[in-house]
């Protein structure tokens, strides 16, 4: 009764969100104020109702009803209750369940907090995303649906995949679909300008601080998602550049490019249909992921064969979204304005370079991840590309842009002069040539590559400390109101900015000092590494709820000093029967140590093990610089300026509205 | 750059294989260039993984051949010119140049150039063409009165 009952609200849905994404759009076009303002109801209705089908899936999951097929497949009786609940999204039905409900939060978010917008435009924001949310809902009723029933039912569930019993991937996710769906917003903001015609300073504000929300999700997301790799695959890798990662990294890099354009096209006025295209291809890639990542393609091209009808679905869906926007932004990008002029040395080009540096790396990704299967398409052959790839593709686009990222802030808008600017930055350079050449030093071995990224990082806290110490001169007041005048907007950048300075130096550290080792050890054995002395005292089998392990007992000592003990352990699930690994982690500011159990050695007593033990400088740095770049944008989405739109009742100014924040 | 630490790895060992060091350094030395390499190499078995990742059986063994094939004095080439034949280009995380590999391995270079070109051309061209657009009276008065604080009279719609 209760699948039913959720079958049937996702059909209301659907019916809702198609009334959602006509009319509205037809009113708009007509202008009938009444066809307008159905947008907001079916925005809130659809949301009722898709959380109501949520709430069935999650109730069948809960109360383990093994004759919804999607339930029997995901979970079992012997599952623990918060992982019965994450099971909701460990599959492709419910993920898509998952998409959906967070799109209809966004849009339910977006029909409450817009009530500054003209009415036009808010209709056509919540038709457009009405449209995207009708694609999704059909792709899951035709078919995808998480309420097909099993009949008979299964005696017990076959289980949610042991790799995904973890609280890690509990919350990863919500997160990360967040982030992918939040884009949809910002997608349906362009749409919506490009529809009325009305491009401009305006509407990049508008779409600004739902763009950096999105895109703050997004990081964590894929932070999560890294830092559960991490401890949870057993190898200590925390990013291998897996299509799976890729899928999520492309929307982000996309993403990071149109937070700046937006920059750009309020501030300036400037770049509008470049903007709009960075916003049509965020979400672009967004949807791409989505489907990359849960349609099996992933695994084997021929899986796509297998099951044609999803495939085509799929394909068809991306063909209408991606040429649909396209040939909208076509018909009327023509239409727009040039916004205000800047000389070709200016912070708008700066800006600009560094979104073409991004916007370049994204494609790059999108290449190495598609080629290897369109040339198995085309039966050219099986290739591999991974990291080798990736990084020798990646580093020379990234290191100019981390770099442009130190000058850009202090840049004029307008026009910028580079020997003012070579005058301003000559300490911060100085600085990080300085700690480049002399930081590596303190591991012990100097490598290019370590001093490269080093260099890169100091340059990014020195030159942002320069910029601030520059700004905070040019602000009267005294001491602590100096400071306050600062917008949070831009101390959200300049702790994004610190953020990726963190994140260069955990990634820097880790690639060039890591050190591992891969060892037998019988209990009573240890073995040395960095300084580290790893004993393996005990080896015992411990029983979980559902499954059994076998658990090492490892003390760890610096010298004469005693570190910590470390239980790494081996777990064997009951009913998929594989071996997971779970390894230990002791975790210090500057530094991961990282025990993970391989295999046992046959030889012998059969108390050997392989064991993996790893030094791991700076690791944490990688997520810690990810949690700062999320903080700066929450800074910057709660920056006044967007309240003040807010409270500010009358018709927005065009153009003239550029004019003056530039000059101000 | 990884390309470049790697050559510069190969290039050390040569320099301490030239100079006959003690055991320990040689082994140190090998066990880098072991590891180096199954970072390039496909774990077969594994869904994505390299050899030097993996914890599965073929793929350690995968990886005892490598350790042996550069006890023998095998250079990084000859190996990974062995795994090839054996196992094909799939065992390779860092795909081959050549004539199906070209857009892959030009592609992002060709797209950046294109990309900063084409962003150039287009700054220069755009501020040839812009012209900064003045105030009227009325929008200045109107700017004027923003900047007091007071709300403009004649909004426009």
């Amino acid at each position: 009764m209760i699948p039913e009952l959720g079958n049937f609200a996702l059909v209301l849905a659907l019916l809702l969100a198609l009334a959602q994404g006509t009319l509205p759009l037809a009113g708009a076009a007509r202008g009938t104020q009444s066809w307008m303002n159905l947008a907001r109801p079916a925005a809130q209705g659809q949301f009722v109702f898709v959380a109501i089908a949520f709430g069935c899936l999650t109730y069948s999951f809960v109360t383990n009803d093994f004759s919804v097929l999607y339930v029997a497949s995901n979970s079992n009786s012997g599952l623990p209750l918060q992982y019965r609940v994450a099971g909701v999204w460990g599959g492709h039905e419910g993920s898509l369940l998952l998409w959906v409900l967070m799109l209809s939060l966004w849009t339910m978010a977006v029909s409450v907090f817009s009530r500054h917008l003209p009415d036009d435009i808010i209709a056509r924001v919540l038709g457009v995303l009405g449209l995207v949310s009708v694609g999704f809902l059909c792709f899951m009723l035709f078919t995808s649906n998480p309420f097909d029933r099993l009949l008979p039912a299964a005696m017990d569930g076959r289980d949610l995949n042991p790799l995904l019993q973890d609280p890690g991937m509990v919350i990863h996710p919500p997160m990360l679909y967040m982030g992918y769906v939040g884009f949809s917003v910002a997608f349906a903001f362009a749409i919506a300008a490009l529809l009325s015609g009305r491009l401009d300073a305006t509407w990049a504000r508008w779409s600004r601080p739902w763009t950096t929300a999105a895109w703050m999700f997004l990081t964590l997301g894929i932070a999560l998602g890294s830092w559960w790799a991490y401890y949870e695959l057993g190898w200590g890798g925390w990013w291998f550049w897996d299509p799976v990662e890729n899928a999520s990294f492309m929307p982000w890099l996309m993403g990071t490019a149109l937070i700046h354009s937006l920059a750009v096209t309020e501030k300036r006025g400037a770049f509008k249909s470049w903007t709009v295209l960075l916003a049509i291809f965020a979400f672009a890639l967004s949807l791409l992921g989505t489907f990359l990542v849960r349609s099996g393609v992933l695994t084997s091209v021929h899986a796509f064969a297998t099951d044609p009808k999803r495939g085509i679905f799929i394909l068809a869906f991306l063909v209408v979204v991606i040429g649909g926007s396209l040939t909208l932004f076509a018909w009327r990008a023509n239409r727009v304005g040039l916004g205000g002029q800047f000389d070709v040395v200016s912070r708008e080009s700066f800006l600009l370079t560094n979104n073409v540096l991004l916007a370049v790396a994204a494609g790059s990704v999108l290449l190495g991840t598609l080629y290897p299967l369109f040339l198995d398409a085309l039966n050219l052959g099986k290739l591999s590309v991974g990291p080798p790839y990736f990084e020798t593709v990646f580093v020379p686009l990234m290191a100019p842009a981390l770099f442009l990222m130190g000058v850009g802030p202090m840049a004029r808008w307008k026009q910028a002069h580079v020997p003012e600017l070579a005058t301003r930055f000559k300490w911060a350079f100085a600085v990080a040539v300085a700690g480049g050449l002399l930081l590596p030093l303190t591991m012990g071995t100097w490598t290019p590559m370590a001093s490269f990224g080093l260099l890169l990082a100091v340059w990014i806290v020195a030159s942002s400390l320069t910029t601030l110490a520059s700004r905070l001169k040019q602000t009267p007041g005294s001491g602590i109101a100096k400071w306050r005048a600062q917008s949070r907007s831009y101390y959200g950048m300049l702790l994004a900015h610190m953020g990726v300075a963190v994140f260069v130096v955990g990634v820097t550290m880790v690639k060039s000092f890591e050190a591992e080792k891969d060892v037998k050890l019988a209990p009573g054995e240890s073995v040395e590494l960095g300084g580290y002395t790893f004993r393996f005292d005990a080896l015992n089998d411990v029983k979980g709820p559902n499954y059994v392990a076998v658990r090492g007992t490892f003390a760890v000592t610096q010298g004469a000093s005693a570190v910590g003990m470390m239980y790494p352990e081996k777990r064997m699930y009951h009913v998929q029967k594989n071996a997971m690994t779970e390894a230990a982690i002791n975790t210090r500011f500057t530094r991961d140590l990282y025990v993970s159990l391989g295999e046992p050695v046959e030889a012998g007593d059969g108390k050997a093990w392989v064991v993996r033990v790893q030094v791991k400088p700076f690791v944490d740095w990688i997520w810690g610089g990810c949690v700062l770049m999320a903080l700066g944008g929450l800074l910057a989405v709660l920056d006044k300026r967007y309240r003040l739109a807010t409270r500010r009742q009358s018709a927005p100014l065009p153009a003239s509205d550029a004019r003056l924040t530039a000059a101000s | 750059m990884h390309k470049s630490l790697f050559l510069f790895i190969i290039l050390v060992c040569i320099g301490l294989s030239g100079a006959a060091p003690s055991r320990a350094a040689d082994d140190a030395a090998l066990e880098q260039r072991v590891q180096r390499l199954s970072e390039e190499l496909r774990c077969l078995v594994c869904q994505n993984q390299s050899l030097a990742d993996s914890h599965a059986g073929l793929a350690i063994d995968l990886k005892n051949q490598v350790r042996e094939k550069l006890k023998q004095g095998a250079s990084e080439k000859e190996v990974i010119a062995f795994m090839t034949e054996r196992y094909g280009d799939f065992v390779l995380y860092r795909p081959p140049v050549k004539g199906t590999t070209l857009l892959l391995w030009f592609g992002p270079g060709l797209l950046m150039v294109a990309g900063l070109i084409a962003l150039f051309a287009r700054l220069r061209r755009r501020a040839s063409e812009t012209v900064e657009p003045s105030l009227t009276i009325d929008e200045r008065a109107r700017a004027v009165a923003l900047l007091e604080g007071r709300t403009p009279g004649n909004p426009r719609k």
